[in-house]
C-alpha cells in the first residue's frame, strides 16, 4: 500500500460513497452545534418532516450569545434571548444532548469538545463554526459547515466534501523561552499569509509541535482558519491520549487502551507526500502582537508598527495604511509603546485552563495598571470551576481584573461584552478584523501570557524581559 | 422538501422586470431564527403604504387574487441580494410557482431546494398570460410539472422548462417532482449510509441513548 497522510486515512476510512463525477459523501462521527447557526437548520427539518439522523453524535451547547455576568440574571437583548430559547426549544424537540446555559458542562462549543472527552483522534467532526479546526489537534478532520450543512449533517449524518489539498507545515527546533503556541501560530499567518491556506488542510509537524501541551496545539490548530486553511490538523501521541485519559466521553479503563492502539495507526506513514510543504524556524519566533485588521498583520513585540511606505505593492501600501488609520497607529512607532484600554483574556483560542494558569502566573500579586479594564473569561463552566479550585480567581480578582462566567464574550461582541468606537484591546482571541469586538473598537492579538503583563504595565512589554 | 407534480391555481401578475430580492424581503425582516413567517413581509415595500396599512395599487392587494398559488412576471426575477429568505418568503406566502421569461442565478438555485418551480416560458406567452391574470376575475392555470406542460380553460396550452440547459432542466424537474433537495439526494443513498454504520457498529446497530446530563451545581 502506498504511504497515506493522516488525512487521507481519515478521509478514506469515512467514505460513504464515492462516485466518478460526484462529490465525496463522508460520514461525520460528531457534530457539534451552538445557538446562532442552527436555527433555520432545525426549522428546515421540521418542515421537511425529518429527524436528527444520529442523537447521539449530535451535541450543542450555547456560547456565542450568553451573557458572561452573573448566571442567575435574565437575557436582556431581544435576539440573544430568541436565540438561546430556540437552542433548548430545538435540543428538546430533537432529542440532542445539549448543555444549556445553566449546565455545569456548558462553555464554548471548541472548549467543551475537548474537555469532555468528544473531540477524539480519527472522528471526522463538524460544526457551525468557522473555528472548528480547533478539534485537529487531537489528530481528528474538523471542518466549519454553513446552515444549509448543518440541516444535511443533522439529516443524513453525511456531509458532501469534494477533494481538498493537503499541506504540510513543519516547525523545525523548539520553540524559545517565552514564545508561546499562539505566537507559533501569529508568526505562521504572518508568514504564510491570510490566504496561503486556502484550499488546504494543513498538517503540523516538526519537534516544536511535538512539544507542545495539549492546550498549545489546540490554539495552533484553533487559528489555521485565519490562514485560510479548510482545517488544521496535529498527529495523536502520547501528550494526547495522556490528555483524553479518564475524560467523560471517551472508553475508560482497558477499552481506552484498546482505542489507543487503534489510534496509533493515525499519524502519517514515512513516505507520504503533501501537495505542499512549508517549513518554519521556531528560532526565529518571538512575543508577536498583531498591529492591523487582519491575523497576518503581525509584528514581533521587539519591532515597531510598519511604515505604508516600506511595502512593495500598492495593494499592500493601501491596505496598510487603511489598517493603521482603522487602528490609530502612525508608522515607525515601536510596539510597545502602544498604549492599552482593555484587556480581553478569553475566546476558543487562549480560555483553558492553561491559559488561565499562565496569564495568573504573570498577575499575581500584581495590580492591573489604573487606564486599564481587563477581564478575563473562561472557555467553559468547567475550566471556571477548575480555576477557581486554584485560587485562580482570587489572583485576577485581587489584581483588579473582572472574573466572568464562560461564552465567547468579547471575542465576536454578540453579547454586552463589547469594545467602546476607538477603545485599544490586547486580546487573546483569533480575528482582529474592523469593529469584530465592537464597532469601531481596536484589537490587538497576543498570547495569554501577553496580555496579562499588558494589563499590568498598561502597554505592551517583551515577556520575555519580565521578572 | 415538498414535491411539486401539479398545481391549478389563481394567477397573480406582478408586471415588472428586474425584480429583486430586496424588494420580495428587505433586509429588515431577516432576522428571525426560522425558515417560515416570512411570507407576511413578502413584497413589504410594496404591498403597504408608510404607515403600515396596505397599499390599494399594489396588483397582489386586489382580493380577486387572495389565495393564488401562481406569480407570473417579467425577466430577470429575483435579481440582487443572495438571501435565501427571497424564496421562504414567497413559499411562505403561499405561491407554489413563478412564471417568467427568465430568473436571476442565485435565486434560480435556491427555488430548486425549496420546491418552488421556476417556470420559464417566451415573453410572448408570458404577455398573454399576465393579460389575461390582469383582468382580476378568477382566471386559472394549471402548470403539470410531469408533463412540462401549462395550460388554461381558454385553449392555452404550451410545454415549459425549469431550466435552460436540457440536462439539467431534466435533473431539476426530477428533484422537484421527487420533493429531493440536497438532503432528499443523500438519503437517496440511505442503503449506502446504512451499510456503512453497519461497518463500523455491527449489523443491529441502533444509535446509543444519550447519557442523562449533570446539573450545575
Ligand atoms: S470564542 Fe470567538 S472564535 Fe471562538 S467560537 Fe466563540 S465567537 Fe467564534
Amino acid at each position: 500500500m502506498p504511504p497515506k497522510t493522516m488525512f487521507e486515512k481519515i478521509w478514506d476510512s469515512h467514505v460513504v460513497s464515492a462516485e466518478p463525477g460526484k462529490p465525496t459523501v463522508l460520514y461525520v462521527d460528531l457534530h457539534l452545534v451552538h445557538e446562532v447557526t442552527s436555527a433555520q437548520a432545525f426549522d428546515g427539518l421540521r418542515m421537511a418532516g425529518r429527524k436528527v439522523r444520529r442523537t447521539d453524535l449530535t451535541v450543542a451547547t450555547v456560547d456565542h450569545n450568553v451573557p458572561t455576568w452573573d448566571r442567575a440574571l435574565p437575557v436582556t437583548d431581544e435576539i440573544s434571548k430568541k436565540q438561546l430559547d430556540a437552542m433548548k426549544r430545538n435540543a428538546e424537540e430533537f432529542g440532542i444532548t445539549f448543555f444549556d446555559i445553566r449546565s455545569a458542562q456548558q462553555g464554548i462549543v471548541h472548549v467543551i469538545g475537548p474537555e469532555l472527552g468528544y473531540t477524539q483522534p480519527g472522528k471526522l467532526i463538524v460544526c457551525g463554526d468557522s473555528h472548528t479546526s480547533t478539534h485537529g489537534a487531537f489528530g481528528a478532520f474538523a471542518m466549519p459547515i454553513g446552515t444549509t450543512q448543518v440541516e444535511h449533517v443533522l439529516a443524513t449524518q453525511c456531509l458532501v466534501q469534494s477533494g481538498i489539498k493537503s499541506m504540510e507545515i513543519r516547525v523545525n527546533d523548539r520553540l524559545p523561552r517565552g514564545v508561546t503556541a499562539k505566537d507559533l501560530i501569529l508568526g505562521i499567518i504572518g508568514q504564510i499569509g491570510v490566504d496561503g491556506g486556502i484550499g488546504y488542510v494543513v498538517e503540523y509537524t516538526g519537534e516544536a509541535v511535538r512539544s507542545l501541551s495539549m492546550a498549545g496545539r489546540i490554539t495552533v490548530c484553533n487559528m489555521s482558519i485565519e490562514a485560510g486553511a479548510r482545517a488544521g490538523m496535529i498527529a495523536p501521541d502520547e501528550t494526547t491520549f495522556e490528555y483524553l485519559r479518564g475524560r467523560p466521553q471517551v472508553p475508560q479503563g482497558k477499552d481506552y487502551d484498546a482505542i489507543v492502539q487503534q489510534w496509533r495507526q493515525l499519524p502519517s506513514d514515512p513516505g507520504a507526500t503533501y501537495d505542499k510543504v512549508v517549513e518554519i524556524d521556531a528560532n526565529a519566533l518571538a512575543p508577536f502582537v498583531t498591529w492591523g485588521t487582519n491575523p497576518g498583520m503581525v509584528a514581533s513585540v521587539v519591532d515597531k508598527v510598519p511604515d505604508p511606505a516600506s511595502f512593495a505593492t500598492d495593494t499592500e501600501r493601501a491596505a496598510t495604511e487603511r489598517a493603521l488609520k482603522y487602528m490609530g497607529l502612525e508608522p515607525n512607532i515601536p510596539i510597545q509603546e502602544i498604549k492599552l484600554d482593555r484587556v480581553f483574556i478569553g475566546s476558543c483560542t487562549n480560555s483553558r485552563i492553561e491559559d488561565l494558569r499562565a496569564a495568573a502566573e504573570i498577575v499575581k500579586g500584581r495590580k492591573a495598571h489604573p487606564d486599564i479594564y481587563a477581564m478575563v473569561v473562561p472557555g467553559s463552566t468547567t475550566v471556571k470551576r477548575e480555576a477557581e479550585e486554584e485560587g485562580l480567581d482570587v489572583i485576577f480578582k485581587e489584581a483588579g481584573f473582572d472574573w466572568r462566567e464562560a461564552g465567547c464574550s468579547m471575542c465576536l461582541g454578540m453579547n454586552p461584552d463589547i469594545l467602546q468606537p476607538g477603545e485599544r484591546c490586547a486580546s487573546t482571541s483569533n480575528r482582529n478584523f474592523e469593529g469584530r469586538q465592537g464597532p469601531g473598537g481596536r484589537t490587538h492579538l497576543v498570547s495569554p501570557q501577553m496580555a496579562a503583563a499588558a494589563a499590568i504595565a498598561g502597554h505592551f512589554v517583551d515577556i520575555r524581559d519580565w521578572e | 422538501m415538498e414535491p411539486f407534480v401539479k398545481v391549478t391555481g389563481i394567477v397573480a401578475p406582478l408586471d415588472r422586470v428586474n425584480v429583486d430580492t430586496d424588494q420580495i424581503i428587505p433586509a429588515l425582516y431577516l432576522k428571525r431564527i426560522e425558515k417560515t413567517g416570512f411570507g407576511e413581509f413578502l413584497f413589504n415595500a410594496w404591498r403597504k403604504l408608510p404607515d403600515g396599512s396596505p397599499n390599494p395599487d399594489f396588483e397582489l392587494n386586489n382580493p380577486a387574487y387572495n389565495g393564488s398559488t401562481i406569480l407570473v412576471t417579467r425577466r430577470n426575477f429575483g435579481s440582487g441580494s443572495s438571501r435565501e429568505h427571497a424564496v421562504w418568503a414567497l413559499h411562505d406566502y403561499g405561491f407554489r410557482t413563478v412564471i417568467a421569461p427568465s430568473f436571476a442565478n442565485i435565486f434560480h438555485k435556491n427555488c430548486f431546494e425549496n420546491g418552488l418551480a421556476p417556470v420559464i416560458l417566451p415573453e410572448d406567452v408570458i404577455a398573454d398570460i399576465m393579460a389575461k391574470a390582469k383582468a382580476a376575475n378568477g382566471y386559472k392555470l394549471t402548470v403539470d410539472l410531469e408533463a412540462q406542460e401549462i395550460y388554461d380553460e381558454q385553449g392555452l396550452s404550451v410545454s415549459f422548462v425549469v431550466h435552460a440547459e436540457p440536462e439539467v432542466n431534466e435533473f431539476r424537474r426530477y428533484c422537484l417532482l421527487n420533493g429531493l433537495d440536497e438532503i432528499g439526494l443523500t438519503l437517496q443513498i440511505e442503503d449506502k449510509i446504512a451499510a456503512y454504520e453497519a461497518s463500523r457498529w455491527g449489523k443491529s446497530f441502533t444509535p446509543a441513548r444519550n447519557a442523562p446530563l449533570e446539573a450545575r451545581p
